[in-house]
This record gives structure tokens, sequence and C-alpha cells, in this order.
């Protein structure tokens, strides 16, 4: 198959050799699991359980709420601690409402649903449907709730399941491991998902760096004709959706738009093995496969850890540190966020945890831009880092916005080539971050107007059907008596809310 | 000749002075009353008449600044955002030095002293607060927008200002320190 060239990229030195060869162990249970409720874009979910309450595998303890959301389950049977906030495993170390579960020991499994029997015979709403019961998530990082991109099929002419099985970040290797020791899982798991999704066509993509998995993954696909393993460059950031869709397509994906626009909708290789498990088994995703690497590490491993085992358990199942760790780092060193403190839980999108020295960060003071334009050269979706970098030091973050700096997706190849050191990609973090503040805000204003044009009119409906009384009752007395309005009042506040919700 | 001249002449004079008039009659009997800039104004403001800046609502506020006459820092409400884009909009310099800096901020009733008198209810241009006689009162976060005008009106102190919380929704990060990005004259690198 004719590949196409992406823009720009670079080659940092992969340094997956030191978890590459290492095959998937399991992590003995931990003492304790801690089970955030939000482990996903959308709303957090809403907590089934109570302190004290006993649960088994796989039992659900939250349940998604909203359009946009994802239900959690019990990684092992146990003991419910309590529910509580706890630090989330986010650079900002700000508290989640999290779950924290006291395991047994036994591991048993609770009443699970029925597995679907032929899911090619099956409705796509029935595997859809099951797939959000099982709580699955985008496992590659985003953890944006599987079962509605599955449903992008009702919605959009699809033609191609793309599987990204690139992981062209630097260190992890987590993916590589499933696809070379569960190839049939996540090739049924893809199957059943093009099912789903009414595609034709799946498209599995591998970075050439990792020759086995892609042997392995043509082997196991070869009885299937509609599958096709495609080997791609090793550039970063080839893994990203976009990028990866314009390898095989040609065609990048236009600003604000989604790959599926282009028929084409990207699902990491893990979460089609969850898939697997969800649909042919009814299990929901309890566990995943955590890269746990870099060189402060005595002992880097493919680890299968629990959702909500701490990242401490996760360092002291490696050995605990060799050295000082400079950063610990959450997901691959370009893109991943650093850790507030060891004691977070792993969650369903955590692909790596990183405890990185000092050399290996080679963290060094910015000095002045020499506007070489090596960001420029090497940025895979054609911004010009330089001159957005320079609006936002400036604090003109609309001149920013002007040039694009929301479609930037926070790579990091501009930092990591810029020979003076700026913080590029720090920049466009903020300003992304400030602009989303400004637009909450603008539209947080545009509710109060509503809100206070609408008191203002039921204030003159009330005012006038009260001179309207007065006058049909000539010289009565005043009827309005004073706990009446207080209660429309909040009656109608409600009202007005509803309203503000439409709206 | 002479007396075609003077025809040309004449009729475009005469038409002139037809349009000259007509125009100055449109301009003075349909004449927009408000300044199209005051409009803007008033669509920028918050809209919630809550009174802080000191004029009648938001409409007299926009009127004042239209014309100059009062600075862009009143409004609470608005806060530094819409300072600064008052300041885009009317090219006037944003003094943001007198404003403490102190981020958005929501109104919160502590319950235990509430005594339900409803005086903030009828106080709320947003609806905000709910509540009936005799039952303790509570805010709507997402309703208020921070004006604090029911702060004063109540007889027990049971409402203060806090600030919005920050959480992992809106968390976001920090501008980066960068302390040296222009290498200052005259410094020389040796190598």
């Amino acid at each position: 198959m004719k590949l196409f060239p992406i823009r720009g990229g670079i080659h940092p030195d992969y340094r997956k050799e030191l978890t590459s060869e290492k095959a998937i162990v399991a992590l003995p249970l931990p003492a304790a699991l801690y089970i955030p409720l939000q482990q996903h874009i959308g709303a957090p979910a809403e907590v089934l359980v109570a302190e004290g309450e006993m649960v088994k595998k796989g039992q659900m303890i939250a349940r998604n709420q909203g359009a946009v959301s994802a239900s959690q389950h019990a990684p092992t049977s146990g003991r419910i601690r309590t529910v509580t906030e706890v630090t989330a495993p986010h650079p900002s170390g700000l508290p989640q409402t999290t779950v924290i579960l006291e395991p047994d020991g036994k591991d048993e499994w609770g009443e699970l649903p029925e597995p679907i029997a032929d899911p090619f015979a099956a409705d796509a709403h029935a595997i859809n449907g099951r797939v959000a019961r099982s709580g699955i998530v985008g496992m590659g990082g985003a953890a944006f709730p599987s079962a509605i991109k599955l449903n992008l099929g009702e919605q959009k002419k699809l033609d191609t399941l793309l599987l990204n099985g690139a992981e062209c970040e630097p260190y992890l290797t987590c993916d590589d491991r499933v696809m070379r020791e569960y190839p049939d899982e996540i090739i049924d798991g893809a199957r059943i998902m093009a099912h789903a999704l009414g595609t034709p066509r799946i498209v599995i993509c591998i970075e050439q760096n990792k020759p086995q998995a892609i042997e392995i993954m043509t082997r196991a696909a070869s009885t299937f004709a509609a599958i096709e393993v495609i080997p791609v460059p090793v550039q970063y950031p080839m893994g990203s959706e976009r990028h990866l869709v314009q390898a095989i397509t040609g065609i990048e994906t236009p600003a604000r738009k989604l790959t599926a626009d282009l028929g084409v909708v990207v699902h990491n290789v893990s979460t089609a093995r969850a898939v697997h498990h969800a649909v042919r088994f009814g299990r929901p995703l309890v566990a995943r496969v955590v890269t746990v690497s870099g060189g402060a590490l005595r002992e880097p491993k493919n680890i299968l850890t629990p959702i909500g085992a701490r990242v401490a358990d996760l360092v002291e199942f490696c050995g605990g540190f060799s050295a000082r760790p400079e950063s610990v780092v959450n997901g691959g060193p370009m893109m991943g966020q650093p850790l507030p403190s060891l004691d977070v839980p792993v969650v369903k999108g955590t692909s790596g945890i990183l405890a990185l020295t000092a050399e290996e960060i080679n963290d060094r003071p910015a000095s002045a831009c020499i506007r070489c334009g090596s960001c420029v050269t090497i940025c895979p979706c054609g911004l010009s880092p330089v001159e957005m970098s320079a609006f936002i030091r400036k604090d003109n973050l609309e001149g920013a916005a002007k040039l694009g700096v929301m479609d930037c997706f926070s790579c990091g190849s501009c930092s990591y080539v810029c020979p003076s050191h700026v913080p590029l990609v720090h920049y466009f973090n903020y300003a992304k971050g400030a602009l989303n503040d400004l637009e909450r805000e603008r539209s947080k204003n545009e509710r109060i107007k509503t809100l206070a044009e609408v008191r203002i009119i039921r204030i003159e409906k009330a005012t006038e059907a009260k001179r309207a009384a007065l006058a049909a009752r000539k010289p009565a007395s005043d009827t309005a008596s004073p706990g009446n309005s207080p209660s429309s009042n909040s009656d109608e506040a409600k009202a007005a809310t509803d309203e503000k919700a439409n709206a | 000749m002479i007396a075609s001249m003077l025809i040309a002449i004449g009729s475009l004079t005469a038409i002139g002075i037809a349009l000259g008039t007509i125009l100055g009659a449109a301009a003075r009997y349909f004449a927009v009353k408000e300044s199209p800039l005051e409009e803007e104004l008033k669509a920028m403001m918050p809209g919630s008449q809550c009174g802080q800046c000191g004029f009648v609502g938001c409409a007299q506020y926009a009127a004042a600044l239209a014309k100059g006459e009062a600075p862009i820092t009143l409004c609470a409400p608005g806060g530094k955002v819409l300072i600064e884009s008052l300041s885009q909009k009317l090219g006037v310099a944003a003094d943001l030095s007198g404003l403490e800096e102190k981020g958005p901020e929501h109104a919160f009733i502590i319950e235990d002293l509430c005594i339900g008198c409803t005086r903030c209810i009828r106080e709320c241009s947003t609806d905000a607060i709910m509540g009936a006689n005799k039952l303790m009162h509570t805010i709507i976060v997402e309703a208020c927008h921070g004006c604090s005008k029911c702060v004063p009106v109540c007889p027990t102190d049971a409402i203060m200002m806090v600030p919005v919380k920050v959480t992992l929704r809106n968390w976001h990060w920090p501008k980066p320190e960068v302390e040296n990005t222009h290498t200052e004259p005259g410094v020389v690198h040796a190598h």
C-alpha cells in the first residue's frame, strides 16, 4: 500500500530497548486500590458503592452520567474502605473523588453480563452498549470514551477502522508487547469494532521499529482479507491520529474536524483488546499494561496493572530507584505530564510511568530565540511556533489564536529541536488553557445576561398582573402575601436555569 | 452658448441644493439617537444590572464609557476580561494597577446562619439564589456572577464571597517564566 508523507516531525532517541524484550508481568495485588471517578474525558461517573460494602471483581462501582462519560468497575474483589478526595495523577496535584478498595485477596469475579455469542450477527447498538457498560476508554492516552467513537458510523460515512499501534513515543513499549503477546485478541476486537462501525476495511499501523510486532500481527491478520498491517516510518509524532490518517489516505484532517469526516476512525490496539474482552467474556476494563521505565529505575518492566494501583506500588515492583529521578512522568517523555507525587493511582489512560534522570531530561535554561526556523520546519501541524510564542510571551493570546495555537496538539517537537531551549510547548499549553478559560468566561457571561433579562421580564409581568388585579378589585388591600414572591422566585429561578441548560 | 452654459450650471446648482436640503433634513429627522459605540459597549457588559459601577445599570455605564466620562475599570462582575476587551475597543490603556489581583468569585451562604429572610433573593439580579421564606437559601454557583450585592443585605452576615474553585476541569499550566530570552547588549560570551 502506498504511504503518504507527513509534515515535519523529529527522530528522538527511542530508548525502547529498556523494556521491549520484557514480557508482560502481572503486578501482585497491592494493599489498596484507588479508583478515581473520572479517568476519562467528559463528566465524572456517579458513585454506586458506599463505605464498608463488599464488591466482586468486575462489579460496576460508578455509573457513567451525561453524554460523554465512562463507568468504573472494581478491579478485584474486596471491601470499599471509603470514597474520598485523593490526589489525581495530574500535574496540578489537585484532588478528585476516588473510591478506595481493599482487596480481599480472592480476586473473585462477580456476575458479568452474558458474552455476545456471535458479535458479527449482533446489532451495532448491542456492541456499543456493551462497550459503554464495560467502561472502555481510549487506551492510547487521551482516554476518550470508546463507545461514543464506535457510534460515529451512525452519523458519518466510514470506510476504514485504523488501529493505532504506532507507539511513536520514546520508552513506551506496552502496545508493542500487547501486539506481540495477544495478537488474536486484538484482531478479534478490531473485527468486532469494524462490524459496529460498519467499516469494510481495517488497517493496523505499526512503526517500523517494532519488526516482531509487525510480523506477528501480519501473521495473525493473514486469514482475514479485510485486515491490512501497514508498517509506517519511524517518525515522531506518527502515532497522532490525524497524522496516521494522513499517512494512509494522503488527506490532512481539517482543523476542528474529526478524522471520521474523512471516513476513518482511529482506535488504539489495546482498546481493541479491551473490546474483545468485553464482548466475548463480558469482562469490563479493570486492568491495563503499563510500561514502567526510565534511567532512574532499577528494573524497567511492562506491567499488567489493576486500575487504581499506586505509582509507588509499580516503582516498588520494579525494584525501586537506582538514582534520584529528576522527574516522574505520566505517559511518554514527549507528551507526558509530570506527576505531583508517587501516591497517585494508575488510571485507564496511563500508558507509561517514566522515572527520568537529570541527563535524560536535559533541562537547560532558555536563551534568546535566534530565529533559526527549526521549529517551523518540524511542526507536524504546519504552525509557526516562533511567532505564536512571541505573541504569548507578550500576552497577546488573540494573536496566537489567529496563528492557530488551538490546533497545536502539544507534541513537543518544537521544544525538542529548539537550540535555545525556549519552552515553546509550555507556552502553547498555557495559551490553550488561558484561551479556554476566556471562552468559558464568555459563555458564562452570555448565560448571566439571559438570566438577568428573563428576571426583568418576569418582574415586569408580575407588576403588570398585580396592577391588573388591583384595578379589578378597586379599593382592595394589597393581596400579594410576602411569602409568595420568594417561592415563585425560586421556581422561576429553576425555570431560568432549565432555559439556560437548553440554550 | 452662454445660455446653454448657464442652464447646465443652474440645473446642477439646483440639484445640489435640493439634494443637500434632503440630506440635511434626513440627518436631522432620521438620526440614530444612540451612538453605535454605546450599543456595542452595552453588548459587552455582563448585563446583570447590578449597579456596582455606581451607575443605574449596564446601559448607563456603557453610555458614560462611550462619552469617555467613566474609567473602564468599574465593572466588578466583568472582571479583568471585560477591562481588557474594553481597553482594546476604546483604545484606552487599561490601568490594572489599582485593581487588586483577585480571580473570579461567587457568593456562598453559610447555611447554619441563614434564617430564610429572602432579602438576598430579592437582591439577586440573575436568580442565582434558591430558597423560600423561613427556609434555608443556597447559591446556584453556575448562575452567580459574583456581583456581591447580596452580601450587605444579609441580616445575619451569612453570605460571603469565595473564589471560584480551581478543579481538574479548569486548571491549566501557568505561563512559563523565562528570565532572559533576549541577550543583553554588551554581554560577550567567551569561547
